[in-house]
Formats: structure tokens, sequence, C-alpha cells
């Protein structure tokens, strides 16, 4: 077993923010969530819910000759959108169309992670799961992304639950935090949670991380 | 060659070059090459007891691939290792089962007269495939980019995976006779390797698939009678040329 007493709830419409070191279950704990893998206890969502989920890795290289209209024209025929849908979700990610129309390997880390979003969007889910939404991206990006994923959020009024290493964004982003380590689980407010000790017991080092004073978004 | 032949070669060659796409998107070409071995023993069988070698093979590759699938399901060992187990041990039973000649005619492939009977059933069989493939290419491209994304979109993964490793045996079935069974993975392998090379998209890559795997049959087939040397040999030859041909080609990144 992986993760053991774990209990938290998302309010509709909030962030949440999963951190932990490398093998601490954090990709199981998605895992379970969207049903892909067996678990006991309770996984409860609300009526109606409608996921879209990023995984942190896909199965396949990179190189591919499939381009991102492809692959949002895949989810589109599949999840019965239209067409007007996939320009939507390009819209909301500032994609341009002639990008979506390259081959998936000529883009950039933060045009991939984008697409993925876009991905995402598509057959207007209410609940969004992003396994580590910022991997190949570069640190300016990564705020970046961050920022365009609250702002989708909050517009379409999704809930976020967002598995994350950076934690001065999940500072500012998130609100809750579910950390996940060879100790008991712990999940409050980022505040409560994000303390420069239990940070340096939960990582076994201190790591760069400053607190913005006053600040909790959203 | 009789039209009925050609017609029929035509139909296995597109089906190949369709499915085939799907097998080397995830790095399973190998594995997919050997998956087509699993009809040997059914081959035997059916000559050990005079019934008709095809059926003895279409019959192999359906418990082949039910195995294959039931196995990883039950396991989660990666396809790659299911299908070389499987693929070994349907090597060891045919070679026991058929002998000397049958088994190089089953190999290898026997191009003779075609029976009304058989062109029928080839071509449902090419519809059946073809028809699936494209009819599903957005669930089959989702469940290669990785099946969790795929499943939270809606897409039945695993039966959309059964459905695909039978389009792919009946592909294999489609092309035992005229082919035989080492040829006919190359012919479902070569050509959709050639079209991830120079392809830019989903339906580009169908499409260089196959035209590649139509192009080296009818090449095959003409050059074949000209140089007097069977038919399949030649046409992977051909297959394989086209793909050196694509490699400067590549499509840049």
């Amino acid at each position: 077993m992986v993760i053991h007493r774990l209990t938290f709830a998302v309010p509709r419409g909030s962030a949440l923010a999963v951190i932990g070191p490398n093998g601490a279950g954090k990709s199981v704990l998605f895992r379970a969530l969207i049903g892909a893998l067996g678990h006991e206890g309770e996984v409860r969502w609300a009526e109606g819910t409608r996921i879209g989920y990023v995984p942190q890795k896909l199965d396949i290289e990179r190189d591919l000759p499939l381009t991102g209209m492809d692959f949002l024209g895949a989810k589109a025929r599949v999840s019965g959108a239209g067409p007007e849908d996939v320009q939507h979700a390009l819209q909301e990610v500032n994609l341009p169309p002639r990008m979506a129309k390259k081959p998936i390997g000529a883009l950039s880390g933060g045009q991939f992670q984008r697409l993925l979003l876009a991905f995402a969007l598509m057959g207007r889910p209410n609940v969004l799961l992003f396994d580590e939404p910022t991997a190949g991206v570069d640190e300016p990006g990564e705020e970046r992304l961050y920022e365009m994923i609250r702002r989708v959020q909050v517009e379409d009024g999704l809930t976020l639950l967002l598995i994350s290493h950076e934690l001065s964004l999940v500072y500012r982003f998130a609100d809750s935090v579910l950390c996940l380590s060879r100790d008991p689980p712990c999940f409050g407010p980022p505040g409560e949670i994000l303390t420069p000790e239990r940070i340096e017991r939960m990582y076994g080092a201190p790591l760069r991380y400053h607190q913005h004073r006053g600040e909790p978004t959203g | 060659m009789t039209w009925t032949g050609i017609v029929l070669s035509i139909g296995m060659a597109a089906a190949a070059g369709l499915v085939g796409c799907f097998a080397v998107m995830r790095r399973m070409a190998l594995a997919a090459d050997a998956m087509s071995h699993v009809a040997l023993p059914g081959i035997g069988i059916a000559i050990a007891f005079h019934v008709h070698p095809l059926l003895g093979g279409v019959a192999a590759l359906a418990v082949g691939t039910a195995l294959v699938w039931g196995l990883q399901r039950r396991t989660r060992i990666s396809t790659e290792t299911v299908i070389g187990v499987v693929f070994s041990l349907a090597l060891a039973l045919g070679s026991m089962l058929a002998t000397g000649e049958e088994l190089i005619d089953a190999l290898l492939g026997t191009p003779g007269e075609l029976k009304p009977w058989e062109l029928v059933a080839g071509l449902v069989g090419v519809a059946a495939v073809a028809g699936f493939v494209i009819a599903h290419r957005s669930q089959l491209v989702l469940a290669q980019v990785s099946t969790d994304m795929a499943r939270t979109a809606g897409v039945p993964v695993a039966r959309i995976e059964l459905l695909y490793l039978f389009a792919f045996s009946l592909t294999v079935a489609l092309g035992l006779r005229y082919l035989g069974v080492l040829l006919m993975g190359s012919l479902i392998i070569i050509p959709a390797a050639t079209a991830k090379l120079v392809a830019r998209s989903l339906d580009e890559m169908l499409a260089v698939a196959v035209a590649c795997a139509v192009a080296s049959t009818l090449l095959g087939e003409a050059l074949a009678v000209r140089v007097g040397r069977p038919t399949g040999p030649v046409i992977i030859t051909i297959a394989a040329a086209l793909f050196f041909l694509g490699l400067p080609l590549r499509r840049p990144h």
C-alpha cells in the first residue's frame, strides 16, 4: 500500500495543491482519484463531475506525426464536442492555431503544456487534475503557466487539483495543500502547512522557498 | 496473377498499412511482428486434421489475441513481454505440428488460385479492419497517447485495445496465404515505420502507410514475375527499400 489514512475534501471552485518528495504517492493518488487504480476507502465526487486530467508523462515519445489538432480533434470527437470547442480551448490557453497544426515534437515545453491544458479543457470539465503541469518548462515559463491555469480556473469556475514541486507558486495559487511523505499525510491552508520546519522534514533538506506574506489569492 | 488476386492483395496491403500505424506509435514494432507468428500452430493443427490451413491460422490468432489481452490485463505485464512469451510458445508448438514443406509454406506463403469464397471472405476482412481503424482512430490515438487520459476522456480503453488486437490478427490472417506468417508481419510494420518518418499528422501517416504498403505489393507482384522469384520476399524488399528512401526525407523537428 502506498498511502495510508488519507482524508481530505476539496470545495467546489477551489484549488488544492498536492506536494511531497518523489515516490510519496502523489501520482498514485491522482490515478486512484480518476479510477485507474484500485483503492480501499471511498472517493466521492459531486454529481455531474467531469474530469479533465493531464498525466505527468505520456505513454508515447514526442517524435510521432501527431499534431496538436490531431490531439484536440480526437478528444473533441470522443467527447462529442465541436470544432468551435477546439478553437475555444486554444484561445483559453493562448495557443495560436498555426502552432496547433505543427507536430507535437516541434512545440517547446511551455507550448506543449499549454496544449495539454487545452486538451484537458475540451469537453467542458468542471474539475481539473494536473500532475506536475510545468514539467519541461523553464522558470519564467512556470510562473506564466501557473497564472494561466489559475486564470482559467477562476474564469470557468473550475475545481483544481494539482501536483507541484513549486512551493512558492503553491503558496500563492492554492487554497489548500495536501502533503504526502513518509509521515502521516497533512492537509490544510498553505499558511499552516507550508512552514519551513515541515518542508525541511518532508523533503529532508531546506528548500528554496519564500512566503509571500499577506497574499493568499482567490 | 488473376484480377481477383490483385484486388485482394491491394485490400490486404491497405489494411496492413492502417493497422501498422498504431503498432509503431507505441514502439511495439517487434512485438507486433512477433504477434503474426501466433498463427503458426493453428496452421499446423489444421494441416494435421486436413482442414483449410487458413481456418486454423485464424483460430490460433483469435486465441492468441485473447490470451495476450487477458494476460496483460491480469498481470499488468507489458504487451511486448506478453507477446514475446506467447509468440515463442506458438512458434515452438507450430514447428512441432507442421513439418518440412508445410512449415515453409506457412512461413512464406503459397500464392495460388483463389476460390470465390476466399475472395469474398478476404474482402469482408479488409472492410472490417479498415472500417474499424478509420472510424475509431480518435479513440485509438488517445489510448496510445495515455491510457489514463483516454479513460478520463471517456474512451473504453480495454475494449478498444482488444478490438485493435483483433484487427491486427485479422490483418495477419488476410496475408497468411499470400505472404505467409513471416512476411505479413513485415508488411504491417515497415510501411507504417516509413510513414512515421515522413508524415506530419495522423491522417498523413495513415495515408503514407497505405500508399507504401499498396505500392510495394503491386510493384512486388509485377517484379516477382519478371525476375522469377517468389512474390512475398520481393514485396518486403521493396517496402524496406521505401523505408530507406524515406530516411533522408525525415520530418525535421
